[in-house]
């Protein structure tokens, strides 16, 4: 269906942008890769902007916390579609906990808007540039940021659903 | 002190006009409204019956599913699929276990597909006769909801008959369904393919050359497609303005490409051209549901899961009398099965948009982190600016047409 492939998307983007672009992978045949928090600007740009690649479609900006990454606990992902193409692209940004800054993609697409916003409210990025990021779905006197590892969704006392009574 | 709403906390938009004369009027239109059909608020400005500006104020009925997803093994995160879009649930259902199968690499055969392609098609009619219907009573219309809604109910018969459910449906298994379709599931299927068409046809004839209906929604909410694709917008919204994007051709999943049907499209992406859209929609999804039909004769009866006995939960009867099956569904119920750490984004065309589930996997019991892209969220942030400049009561059918599901939207 594709009619570009994802060996052809990562080798113009390595021409582009060199060896900012790591570890290329393709689970399911979606290619994901990572990009430096500097240059994730530049990279959507070209991606949204390059007349073949043309993924011209922000499907969704969420989140992911690893408490146990040093330095890369949260990892801001994109997922773009080229709609004239036919391909999704995953594209992953991590960033420190105790510094959750990025640059917005709502210059780009007018969409971004409130999947930033819901990244915010649930994980604490702080997407500079962004035009209201203020609290969405939570209650705007919330203090903490819910969707990260650290707050447990039972009681903490509660051991009967532990992991290690299951041999893990 | 003034009659507005003045700033509360730091984080909330101030409603103050800079109108020092008060010409302008602050309407808080909802949470609970009649006319919005669901739990929205939009703090509108207006001039007179015009719109001069608006926020939407979203997650009254937010149910954090994305954090107990993270506590659930993958069974259990099906009743929380059922309550994102409750008006299409079963294509959420079907959803996420199509996610799962594609984590867990499992192969369907033809028959489950063809089963799912029939509950998703049906429950799409579902979805669109709930927008279209209320569209028709918002434009001041009654009769066609209520025709409508009879028919609503012969499809919610057919899923009763299906899985003992009517609206959350929680549908099939992970590789198929809990059991076959019985033969009173496939009459009824049968006599909702022969009685339906000629209402829908009804429907339409009350409304399509309608001139109080096109005069109401002809140019209101209209859109450009680059604005639309701007908006991450997908579904019938999207494909009335003219852009042909449908999950549905785009990755074929639950073997769509074995089906011969088309995509309608619009040309101005306004209140009535999605109203046609939807209702040529329903045609289509009745045209797939005929030849799922027809294919299903050609297919090894009794055939209705997947052969995956470490995930598909073993029947009742083996549970209490074998022991293979009750270790299996002891170890799928409690999520101890071993699964592949990698992550999987996979998208099914639900009523309103591209409904996709992201999911990451690390072996565990259950999710790492499970994000659903849900349609409605996306679709409604252009709401309040395209408000602007409307007049109250367009704004209302707007919303009717834009079918914003509030399950879907606060997840």
């Amino acid at each position: 269906m594709a009619k570009i492939s994802n060996e052809q998307v990562i080798a113009q983007l390595n021409a582009k942008f060199g060896d900012q672009i790591t570890t290329p992978t393709a689970p399911f045949g979606l290619l994901s890769f990572e990009v430096a928090v500097d240059h994730i600007t530049e990279v959507l740009t070209y991606l949204k902007s390059d007349e073949t690649l043309n993924f011209n479609f922000l499907t969704d900006i969420t989140a992911v916390h690893y408490p146990e990454q040093e330095k890369r606990e949260l990892a801001v992902v994109y997922h773009l579609h080229s709609l004239t193409n036919n391909v999704r692209v995953r594209i992953k940004v991590f960033i420190p906990v105790d510094n959750p800054k990025i640059p917005s993609a709502t210059p780009l697409w007018n969409g971004a808007n409130w999947m930033e916003r819901e990244t915010f409210d649930f994980f604490g990025i702080q997407f500079t540039g962004h035009p209201d990021l203020r609290r969405i779905l939570n209650v705007d006197d919330m203090t903490v940021f819910p969707m990260r590892k650290e707050y447990a969704l039972e009681d903490p006392n509660r051991v009967d659903k532990k992991d290690f009574f299951f041999g893990r | 002190m003034s009659n507005f709403i003045t700033e509360i906390t730091p984080n909330r938009p101030v409603y103050t006009d800079n109108d020092p004369q008060g010409d302008l009027t602050t309407l808080n239109l909802g949470p609970t409204h009649p006319a919005t059909h669901g739990v929205f608020q939009n703090v509108l400005q207006m001039d007179g019956e015009r719109i001069v500006s608006g926020v939407s104020t979203i997650g009254y009925i937010h149910r954090a599913f994305e954090k107990i997803a993270e506590h659930r093994p993958f069974y259990q995160i099906t009743p929380l699929t059922d309550r994102l879009n409750y008006c299409s649930s079963p294509i959420n259902n079907m959803g996420w276990h199509m996610t799962v199968e594609k984590l867990l690499g499992i192969e369907t055969p033809k028959r489950v597909d063809y089963l799912r392609v029939i509950v998703m098609e049906l429950s799409r009619i579902t979805d669109h006769l709930i927008c279209n219907g209320i569209l028709g009573v918002d434009t001041g219309a009654f009769s066609g909801f209520l025709y409508l809604m009879e028919e609503r109910e012969h499809v919610y018969e057919i899923f009763e008959e299906i899985c003992g459910a009517r609206l959350t449906t929680n549908i099939g298994r992970i590789g198929g369904f809990e059991r076959d379709f019985n033969d009173i599931a496939f009459a009824k299927i049968n006599k909702f393919l022969e009685k339906f068409p000629p209402i829908l046809k009804e429907f339409e004839k009350l409304f399509n050359r309608n001139r109080i209906f096109i005069e109401r929604t002809s140019g209101v909410g209209a859109v450009d497609p680059e604005t639309a694709l701007s908006y991450s917008w997908s579904g019938p919204i999207l494909r009335a303005t003219g852009v042909d994007y449908d999950v549905r051709v785009n990755e074929p999943y639950a073997s769509y490409q074995d089906f011969d049907f088309e995509i309608p499209v619009g040309t101005t992406g306004d209140v009535y051209d999605r109203f046609i859209l939807r209702n040529e929609e329903m045609w289509q999804s009745l045209r797939i549901i005929e030849q799922a039909m027809e294919k299903l004769k050609k297919e090894p009866k009794g055939v209705f899961h997947a052969d995956v006995p470490e995930f598909y939960l073993p029947p009742k009867e083996q549970v209490y009398n074998n022991m293979e099956a009750l270790i299996y569904h002891f170890k799928i119920v409690m999520g101890e099965v071993d699964t592949p750490k990698t992550e999987v984004y996979h998208a099914v065309e639900g009523g309103n948009g591209e409904l996709g589930f992201y999911l990451i996997n690390d072996g565990g019991r259950t999710p790492y982190r499970l994000h659903f892209r849900r349609p409605s969220f996306i679709n409604y942030q252009m709401y309040a600016s395209m408000s602007r400049g409307m007049l109250l009561s367009d704004a209302i059918i707007n919303m009717s047409s834009l079918n914003i599901i509030a399950g879907e939207l606060d997840a």
